[in-house]
């Protein structure tokens, strides 16, 4: 009847993750008395759950990124700790089949539910904004990519709770994550969730690609676009290139476990080295998908804290889109000892390291453009220059094990551990808070308070290299990953110092949700009346804070890269007033339960394959079918805005800023 | 730098400004079919592999009915052309048009469905399964793969053929016209691929 | 949202390449496109037919089969492409072509690359009676 789940699915013995799930459950139950009793439902449906607007749909991505960055990031505490304790024979207090599910667990959380999120809800946001649009291509689309990301969040989740996650690692390599080798569940909640996710992630790719190349203000032709649109184009294109091979890597290795096909078995001529060579495809595309949005966030905070144009605008765009080419170029570094010829290898060694010039032609450009500027310390610059070392130090360790014999000493040491976070903390979470910090003003009209958010980056700066440095040694003494014990004494003072920078690191996040805390409760202090609080140079502020749904008043008609500085320029010289042009009418999406109601049968469908309860898939799909074919009937889809609407909210909010 | 008087012929396409719906919908749309290529495209880097795993089992020259192919892909090139038709129909909006055409469409791919589920009858009754062999697994996976995009275009044809007889040639419906033949046109370059490489490339 | 006058056309009023541009059929009347999926029909069938006959005859060189197999593959996708799908160098089919190119770049790369990758593992691979002695 429910196929193989019974009550010994919830972890009964094993007191951490039922106590885990006993806190996550009442705080849920809490959060949603809270809007029960205070009547928030209706406001929140109409408001956010059902919202097609692209900046709603953005905050929504980045709070679900910053609430898994949570769990992610205990997941990665506990082993810190555990290793820090389970030296020379001590046991630690973390069981080796409970240590593996952890590890797991961190990576799959910290790449698909914290990072892509975060940026690709930082680029839902900005976008639009920065080329003069009102919302991006397909706005109904929009909200079902968010909710099939929340699907994939909840299925994880319930994997805490309702029986176990996948112990492969976060990449479930065979023939471990066959059915052989991993009969349970945790492999099967692994690669649904992910599958879920991973077509909303596909649906919002292909949706601010022809945002960018379609829905631009007139006026702003390709090399008129900020550098964030340009690197958003780029990391866009690759998770239309590359998502693909990850939705058929997994349905292969679906078939593999649910209707015993030989794709990566041992025997009956599979091939597990397949899986490994085809997920890397995906893999390599995939971390440069996650660091370009990084960059272009940095080159519009560098440029606007130093009071410059970005230096070598032309070679960042160049810059910008080799990346995207070279980085289908490369996958193979990711397994040098896997057993390929030297020639195989070095032609990828060449290649990871040709790959690292363009990323230098940015830094350069970054640092000739603070020269000669007048720099402001505010928080996005601060994780702007602490990007800048963090980031260029764990590039060149990446060129080091682009070294095909560098690398069999160093693969899956704790060297490669800590290259990666030093690529991905120093750039992508390092972008992703200031993004943050920079655009919340812009979106919710008022900015965070400034001395917590320096704490934050502090805690976060000094937490990573304690954290990660030791690392470095570690790997290079011989320490592997994903250990749960060891037995050379040497190393545990190492590991303690990294146990030390995980507690930095802990702080950092505290403080970042107790500076959300008191930047609303303190709101009314640092108020954004302008809508251009950081004296910026594109066209997000050069409207209203928060901006109405509609964007813009008038769409833009732009002529020059920098569209609102030179703008405001010309409005300071008294220069060509612009003709005050006509407001017209127009149509805006009307708010729609369809990604809600899609993702609630993705979830039921999802669960019931991963616990074989085949009628209720079916129930599910046929959910979805009805949601597609309701969707297809919606003949009254989108609201009129009149424009005496429009210029009476114009009148009010340049009434406001004056005063 | 203004662009007022100017006429609209002479301005670059990429500083015109916002597109109109059909054109964002069509190149979204094919977008999709880019990336539903790429699907296929590892389908078939994983047929290129492993096509030489038999396990002892059966291989591909022994099962393969070239025939039988040969009027699979007459049935879906002729579809192809159906296709097209319905879609001059739907440009003039005759209803009468569009719903023959599309149903010679529906026909000839059906046609095509069932000669394929006959062969993979046909095969599994021999214990040519996909359980058998890495090479079987892939076939049957790349195969049919194509064929359930087939059997999904087919669906989808028949809720079209519903939302014109409901909602008429609203503009809504036209963008759907468009994207399906952008698909079943697709469909039609996946499986010269197939048939290429699978079929005749069996060696 | 405000779009320009939401015309059936593709892209804005006057985007229309010059007729030398232009795929077959692309716009105008419906005689032309009659025209274009009856052309693309007709060398379809014939690449399909010569396909079929290549695999079948004795008449060319074995190993150079496999070859021409490929060619008439990539020449009917073409066919497909301009024909049916209107696929042209017309500037407002410019991020149409621009996409495409993308996907066959990184279709390519997937399929040789993982032709390449995985017969060079294979052949690196040690026999498994040497593999087996290895192990005691």
């Amino acid at each position: 009847m429910l196929g193989r789940l019974t009550w010994n699915a919830i972890p009964w013995s094993e007191p951490i993750p039922l106590i885990t799930a006993g806190v996550i459950g009442l705080a849920l139950a809490s959060i949603i008395g809270l809007i029960l009793w205070r009547g928030w439902l209706p406001y929140l449906w109409r408001e956010w759950i059902t919202s097609t607007d692209h900046k709603r749909i953005g905050v929504l991505y980045c709070g679900l990124a910053l609430v898994m960055l949570v769990r992610g990031f205990s997941d990665a505490i506990m082993m810190r700790a555990q290793l820090a304790l389970a030296a020379n024979g001590a046991p630690g207090y973390l069981p080796p089949d409970h240590y593996n599910q952890i590890f797991s667990a961190h990576g799959t959380i910290m790449i698909f539910f914290v990072a892509m999120p975060f940026v690709v809800g930082l680029m839902n946001f900005a976008v639009p904004l920065q080329i003069g649009a009102r919302d991006v291509a397909f706005p109904v689309l929009n909200a079902v990519s968010f909710w099939l990301t929340a699907a994939g969040v909840l299925l994880v989740n319930v994997s805490l709770v309702v029986g176990e996650f996948a112990r492969t690692g976060w990449l479930a390599y065979p023939p471990l994550s066959e059915t052989a080798f991993s009969p349970g569940v945790g492999v099967d909640y692994y690669l649904w969730s992910l599958q879920i996710s991973g077509l909303g992630t596909l649906l919002s790719g292909i949706n601010l690609v022809v945002t960018i190349l379609k829905l631009r203000a007139p006026g702003m032709g390709y090399m008129r676009m900020p550098v964030f649109v340009w690197t958003a184009l780029a990391s866009n294109l690759l998770i239309v290139a590359a998502f693909p091979v990850l939705t058929a890597t997994f349905a292969m290795l679906l078939l593999d476990r649910y209707c015993d096909f030989h794709f990566f078995t041992i025997g009956s001529g599979g091939n597990p080295m397949m899986y490994i060579n085809l997920i890397w495809i995906w893999g390599h595309p995939e971390v440069y998908i996650l660091i370009l949005p990084g960059f272009g966030i940095f080159s519009e905070v560098i440029a606007t804290f130093s009071g410059k144009p970005l230096f070598g605008y032309r070679s960042m765009v160049a810059a910008t889109m080799v990346i995207c080419v070279l980085s289908f170029m490369v996958w193979l570094h990711h397994f040098f000892t896997m057993g390929a010829g030297a020639n195989v290898n070095a032609f990828f060694g060449v290649m990871t390291m040709v790959i690292a010039v363009p990323t230098g032609v940015k830094v350069f450009n970054w640092l000739f453009t603070m020269y000669g500027g007048s720099i402001r310390f505010e928080v996005p610059m601060l994780w702007a220059i602490g990007f800048i070392v963090t980031f260029v130090i764990g590039g060149a360790t990446g060129v080091l094990l682009a070294i095909p014999p560098a690398d069999f000493v160093l693969h899956n040491s704790l060297f490669l551990i800590a290259h990666f976070h030093n690529t991905a903390i120093g750039g992508v979470l390092f972008g992703a808070m200031a993004g943050y910090t920079y655009w919340f003003p812009k979106a919710f009209g008022f900015k965070l308070e400034e001395r917590l958010g320096k704490a934050v980056f502090w805690c976060w700066l000094i937490g990573f290299y304690l954290a990660f440095m030791p690392l470095y040694v570690l790997g290079l003494m011989g320490a592997t990953r994903r250990m749960q014990h060891y037995d050379n004494p040497d190393w545990q003072p190492l590991m303690i110092l990294a146990f030390a920078g995980a507690v930095l690191i802990l702080l950092g996040i505290a403080l970042t949700a107790l500076q959300l805390y008191v930047s609303i409760r303190t709101r009314d202090k640092r108020r954004d009346t302008t809508g251009d609080p950081w004296i910026g140079r594109t066209l997000e502020w050069s409207i209203p804070s928060p901006p109405p749904a509609w964007n813009f008043a008038v769409l833009p008609q732009v002529d020059a890269l920098d569209a609102w500085w030179v703008e405001k320029q010309r409005r300071h010289d008294g220069t060509e007033a612009a003709a005050a042009r006509p407001f017209v009418p127009f149509h805006l999406p009307r708010p729609n339960p369809t990604g809600f109601a899609a993702a609630f049968c993705a979830v039921v469908t999802g669960f019931a394959l991963i616990w074989h309860i085949w009628w209720m898939a079916l129930i599910g799909l046929a959910g979805l079918a009805a949601v597609g074919l309701r969707q297809a009937w919606q003949t009254d889809t989108e609201i009129e805005i009149e424009a005496e609407d429009v210029e009476r909210f114009e009148r009010a909010h340049l009434a406001g800023a004056a005063a | 730098m203004s662009v007022a008087g100017t006429p609209i012929e002479e301005i670059p396409l990429s500083l015109r400004g916002p597109a109109p719906t059909r054109v964002l919908v069509g190149y979204g749309f094919w977008l999709f079919l880019l990336s539903d290529i790429i699907i296929f495209g590892v389908f078939f880097a994983a047929y290129a592999v492993l096509s030489g795993e038999t396990a002892g089992g059966p291989t591909g020259p022994q099962l393969f009915d070239h025939g039988r192919v040969l009027i699979e892909t007459a049935c879906l090139l002729a579809s192809s052309f159906t296709c097209g038709m319905m879609a001059i129909a739907a440009d003039r909006r005759a209803r009468a048009g569009t719903y023959f055409w599309a149903i010679v469409t529906m026909a000839l791919g059906a046609t095509f469905l069932s000669l394929e589920l006959a062969e993979f009858a046909h095969m599994a009754a021999i214990g040519a399964v996909p359980q058998r062999s890495a090479f079987l697994s892939s076939f049957f996976t790349l195969v049919g793969t194509h064929g359930l995009h087939v059997t999904t275009g087919l669906l989808w044809l028949a809720v079209m053929l519903a939302q014109i007889a409901t909602l008429g040639f609203s503009p809504a419906v036209q963008r759907r016209l468009l994207c399906f033949s952008l698909f079943w046109h697709a469909l039609d370059i996946v499986w010269v691929g197939v048939f290429s490489i699978v079929y005749l490339g069996a060696h | 949202m405000d779009r320009s006058a939401d015309t059936d056309s593709d892209g804005a009023k006057g985007a229309k390449g010059t007729p030398r541009d232009e795929a077959p059929g692309a716009h105008g009347t419906g005689r032309d496109r009659f025209n274009a999926y009856l052309a693309g029909l007709i060398f379809s069938t014939i690449l399909t037919l010569a396909s079929f006959w290549s695999a079948s005859t004795g008449a060319i060189y074995g190993p150079g089969v496999p070859i021409l197999l490929g060619v008439l593959a990539i020449a009917q996708m073409g066919v497909h492409l301009v024909f049916f799908l209107h696929i042209s160098s017309a500037p407002d089919q410019v991020n149409n072509f621009l996409a495409l190119a993308f996907g066959v770049f990184v279709v390519g790369l997937i399929v040789f690359g993982s032709m390449l990758i995985m017969a060079n593992l294979n052949h690196m691979m040690v026999p498994m009676d040497k593999l087996m002695q290895m192990q005691r």
